[in-house]
């Protein structure tokens, strides 16, 4: 077995609810890594300076799909501690769904026989939560998705991935070449340094188009309704089917919160829970 | 002018060779268009040649490198994150975090300019100012530290330190001895040079006796550039800059200031008691601290403009968001009230102001043009834009701008520094009159 090959791919992303959570930010907001891609590259980091895995990691590749204005999440990748870059060039505003990023993945994976793929488990913009899953699907790999802790066996093969349930951690133990999408609590990303910046400059960039890598990012889903402009979390109804048949997406409102109620005491929740039918 | 330029360029073009970074050789109409409209701040020269800037096309102020906008993400996530939250306890306990201090360094902030080969970060001038101005908007007393330790005492060492105090001393500030600038004296502030701090040659080196007063970053320091006279025959020109290690035989802090705002900096009375310090430890040549300290205040300006336009900011951007999200009165945000959006709109343009002051100062300075005047016009309008707009945030966020919580009230307090350090606004007006009588008088 040799050393790791990694691929980490990152989206640019932009946060939509402030600070406050009263508002949407739009104009002048900056765009930023996706919160769950920056704990991939620190775990991917992390392999090769903890030399967790056996062999060592030969090299760590970021890839993104996105406008040119991407390639600065890719610095900033760079800066983190990956190689080199990949950079598939899309116009501003497309979007591009799920499906057709698993797609280009797969193609970068046989291109640059990557054997470890971490991935950020959703985005925080349309939350389809489906990359990871679709990519090991289209390649026939194992996955384990949500993962708070990743460790490797003596073997240089076996992967053991913990995952934070309800109740508890569940622990999944698998082999390479492996899917892994990363949790909130997997790692705490490092803050880029100011040499580690200047380094990064020096790091290589490769554009390359979808039509090179074979895909065709031509949209499968079509969108019924929007509603409401901006405050509401878009939900995804409607998943499709790997085989690429079309399906639809309703983006909807969730149901308004209801305010909370406080009680004095014991007696005062369970007389509370009673009223409910809770108990 | 530009036949010197002309005469300067072949050498501007060795140096900037040898950062390895594609700049001025190949400034030209095919510039346009790439990244880097603005070349000059990807260069990592730091001696004051002239540029010939001439065919690079002209950029907004605001167009800022690809490093530099990396310097401000970077920065502006550390600050809000880490040091965010301890703002308002290192202001109350008046003293710094020390792993605040730990991670500055960590993060290559004490090293901004300093060349990769001495372990910093070999960034541009902007690069710092547009680090210290993030740092600001969270905290002006962490960017105050950051600033004098980059463009004073690192600048000094790295434009006038010999081979030996370079290579002991560079590796060092980046990455784990805050330093320290020691000019002023209970006697001599604005008047710089009237320092009383002696200097006496002995067999070995040099003995220090004299006292200084306001030093900032004193308590975390560990390297001390020390203005003293050598020969007070010959006046200010016996003025020259040396090196002292804390620890020396004869050094001590005498007292620790209690202050208005920037609590959390340090701000002590040193002692130097016979300091005796080994010839190596000579900053420059003799007779020539004067000339160093005039030079580095003129840049240091830029940095404290930085840091005053980083307040303005962060105290603007903490009212509004409160005035624009939280606060209600007679049914309405209050920031919907046309009087207070008329005084937002008028802070957040004098701020733009400001801004523009500073970043074409840093930009001038980079090009290697004469930015005396640029500097003192920046530090003065971004500390009195600083005052102000502190001071209506407070009044914008009413009972919440008062009290100690957040950071209304601190900002306003901060801003005071403003005026008074590393050159009084009376100074900053006085040397922009000289100039600009120079330039206008006929005699």
């Amino acid at each position: 077995m040799s050393a790791l090959r990694i691929l980490v791919p990152v989206k640019r992303v932009k946060p939509r609810v402030n600070k406050a959570q009263t508002a949407v930010e739009t104009a002048g907001v900056k765009h930023s890594m996706n919160p769950f891609d920056e704990l991939s590259i620190e775990e991917s980091v992390r392999i090769r300076e903890k030399k967790s895995y056996p062999h060592g990691v030969s090299e760590i590749i970021a890839f993104t799909c996105g406008p040119p204005k991407s390639a600065d999440i890719l610095r900033t990748a760079m800066a983190m501690g990956a190689d080199r870059s990949i950079h598939v060039e899309t116009k501003e505003g497309d979007e591009i769904e799920p499906l057709s990023v698993a797609k280009l993945l797969r193609a970068v994976v046989q291109k640059e026989k990557v054997d470890l793929v971490v991935l950020g488990k959703q985005s925080i913009d349309d939350d389809a939560g489906q990359t990871g899953q679709m990519l090991a699907g289209l390649l026939g790999w194992a996955q384990a998705t949500q993962a708070s802790k990743v460790s490797f066996e003596g073997d240089g093969k076996g992967v053991v991935v913990e995952k934070e349930v309800d109740g508890g951690t569940e622990t999944t133990r698998s082999h390479l070449p492996m899917v892994v999408t990363a949790d909130l609590r997997l790692n705490e990303p490092r803050y880029a340094s100011l040499p580690n910046i200047m380094k990064a400059k020096k790091k290589k960039i490769e554009k390359i188009t979808a039509e090179e890598l074979g895909v065709d990012l031509g949209k499968r889903l079509k969108t019924l309704k929007v509603i409401g402009k901006w405050k509401w979390k878009r939900k995804w109804i409607l998943n499709m089917g790997l085989d690429g048949t079309s399906a639809n997406t309703i983006f909807a409102e969730p149901p308004p919160r209801q305010g909370g109620g406080k009680v004095e005491d014991v007696d005062g929740m369970i007389t509370k829970l009673k009223e409910l039918g809770a108990i | 002018m530009s036949s010197i330029i002309k005469t300067l360029r072949p050498a501007v073009q060795r140096a900037t060779a040898y950062t390895a970074r594609p700049a001025l050789r190949t400034a030209g109409v095919r510039r346009i268009g790439q990244q880097h409209a603005r070349p000059l701040s990807s260069t990592a020269r730091r001696r004051n040649e002239a540029v010939d800037i001439s065919e690079v096309p002209p950029t907004p102020i605001t167009h800022l490198s690809e490093i530099e906008v990396a310097m401000a993400d970077s920065v502006s996530k550390f600050a809000n994150d880490i040091i965010g939250p301890k703002v308002r306890e290192m202001d109350e306990n008046e003293a710094m975090d020390p792993t605040v201090v730990e991670q500055l360094f960590e993060q290559g902030l004490m090293g901004v300019e300093i060349p990769e080969e001495y372990g910093g970060a070999g960034m541009n001038f902007t690069a710092a100012i547009v680090g210290i101005e993030e740092l600001a908007r969270v905290d002006p007393s962490v960017s105050v530290m950051v600033d004098v330790h980059n463009t004073l005492v690192n600048t000094a060492v790295l434009r006038y330190g010999s081979t030996e105090l370079k290579k002991k001393w560079l590796p060092r500030l980046a990455t784990d001895t805050v330093g320290s600038f020691c000019l002023s004296e209970p006697i001599s502030g604005s008047d710089a040079f009237a320092l009383a701090t002696k200097a006496t040659k002995t067999d070995s080196g040099y003995k220090i006796s004299g006292g200084k007063m306001w030093i900032t970053n004193s308590v975390e320091a560990n390297f001390f550039i020390v203005f003293a006279n050598l020969d007070h025959s010959k006046g200010y020109k016996g003025i020259t800059a040396f090196v002292v290690e804390k620890g020396t035989k004869g050094f001590s802090i005498a007292k620790k200031e209690k202050k208005l705002g920037i609590k959390a900096s340090s701000t002590c009375v040193l002692n130097f008691d016979d300091v005796e310090i080994p010839k190596g430890n000579l900053l420059g040549e003799e007779g020539q601290g004067y000339k160093y300290a005039i030079a580095l205040l003129n840049e240091g300006r830029i940095g404290i403009a930085a840091q005053m336009t980083g307040l303005a900011l962060g105290a603007f951007e903490n009212a509004a968001k409160y005035v624009w999200n939280d606060r209600k009165q007679f049914g309405q945000l209050v920031g919907d009230f046309q009087g207070m959006q008329h005084q937002i709109a008028q802070s957040y343009t004098e701020i733009a102001a400001a801004r523009a002051l500073v970043y074409n100062a840093a930009r001038k300075k980079e090009a290697g043009e004469d930015f005396v005047q640029d500097a003192a016009m920046a530090k003065l309008y971004a500390s009195q834009v600083a005052g102000r707009v502190s001071g209506l945030a407070i009044e914008w966020m009413g009972g919440m701008g008062f009290v100690r919580e957040g950071i209304a009230e601190k900002m306003w307090r901060d801003s005071k520094i403003g005026a008074i350090y590393e050159g009084t606004s009376n100074i900053q007006l006085t040397t922009i009159a000289k100039l600009l009588k120079k330039q206008y008088s006929t005699s």
